[in-house]
């Protein structure tokens, strides 16, 4: 058994660059949800009366599909990241606040698997 | 710069206080806590724009329920909600990038970009709804 201190064994041999990896990648996604989401913003408006062929039409066209894709993923991610703060700023008790963290995770995974999935399901012509 | 009072003020050693007990209150917080409001609210959001895309996927008769349940006045006013949220978000959003580039801490420009996150979310919103309805002929 070393009688070396945790500390003592860690000095000198930097960070785990871990650290900052949320914090980077809320802005990661926050730059491309900026891009993204005005792009299906400006694509809502010239879908009219929302119309069943039109709205599949437009999914299921290719670039759309793809734009899409990511913007579930990004946003999902990024919302992900947001509510994971919350939960950590106000969930105190420490069992709760990990069933609950565990619990957003899969609902978010669960939604992003959802939601690409469907876009798939019309890009590739099997709905309907 | 405080009108708070620090529990230990007249006593001998007068301890620091995180400044979240002390501030008195400005506009600039109602501003930050609404991103995070907001934020929570647009995770709801993902929902119906999740829902939306499911119901698309699984043919006309679903969609068809989807596009009754999304013309519902109380989800559309849900949308006008969530419209402002996404748009507040996104200014104030971007206010935050421009902070974390380093750019805009001055005290007063940090006051006037604030005012332009929360009327430019709100010129967004309306404009955005006008051209929604505009575009069906029902304004």
């Amino acid at each position: 058994m070393s009688l070396r201190s945790p500390m003592g064994r860690v000095l000198g041999l930097g960070t785990a660059k871990g650290g900052s990896h949320h914090w980077w990648m809320q802005r990661v996604t926050s730059v491309a949800l900026l891009f993204l989401t005005l792009w299906f913003v400006a694509a809502l408006l010239r879908l009219g009366e929302f119309d069943y062929a039109l709205v599949t039409g437009w999914i299921g066209k290719p670039v759309n599909a793809v734009l899409l894709s990511l913007l579930i993923g990004t946003s999902t991610y990024h919302s992900q990241l947001g509510v994971q703060v919350v939960v950590e700023d106000y969930v105190v008790a420490k069992l709760l606040k990990t069933v609950v963290m565990m619990l957003l995770t899969f609902v978010h995974v669960a939604l992003a698997a959802l939601g690409i999935f469907a876009v798939l399901r019309i890009a590739f012509g099997a709905a309907a | 710069m405080s009108t708070g009072t620090n529990p230990s003020a007249g006593s001998k050693h007068v301890r620091p206080l995180s400044p979240f007990m002390m501030y008195r209150w400005q506009y600039t917080m109602a501003l930050s806590i609404l991103t995070r409001i907001t934020g929570i609210a647009l995770s709801f959001g993902l929902l119906l724009l999740v829902y939306w895309l499911v119901a698309a996927a699984s043919g006309a008769d679903a969609y068809a329920k989807a596009h009754a349940f999304f013309a519902s006045p109380v989800i559309i006013a849900a949308l006008v909600l969530f419209s402002f949220s996404f748009f507040y978000h996104l200014m104030n959003g971007a206010r935050h990038l421009v902070w974390d580039a380093g750019y805009g801490f001055e005290k007063s420009t940090a006051r006037k970009s604030g005012w332009v996150a929360f009327l430019g979310a709100i010129a967004l919103t309306v404009f955005f709804w006008f051209l929604v309805f505009s575009s069906r002929g029902a304004v």
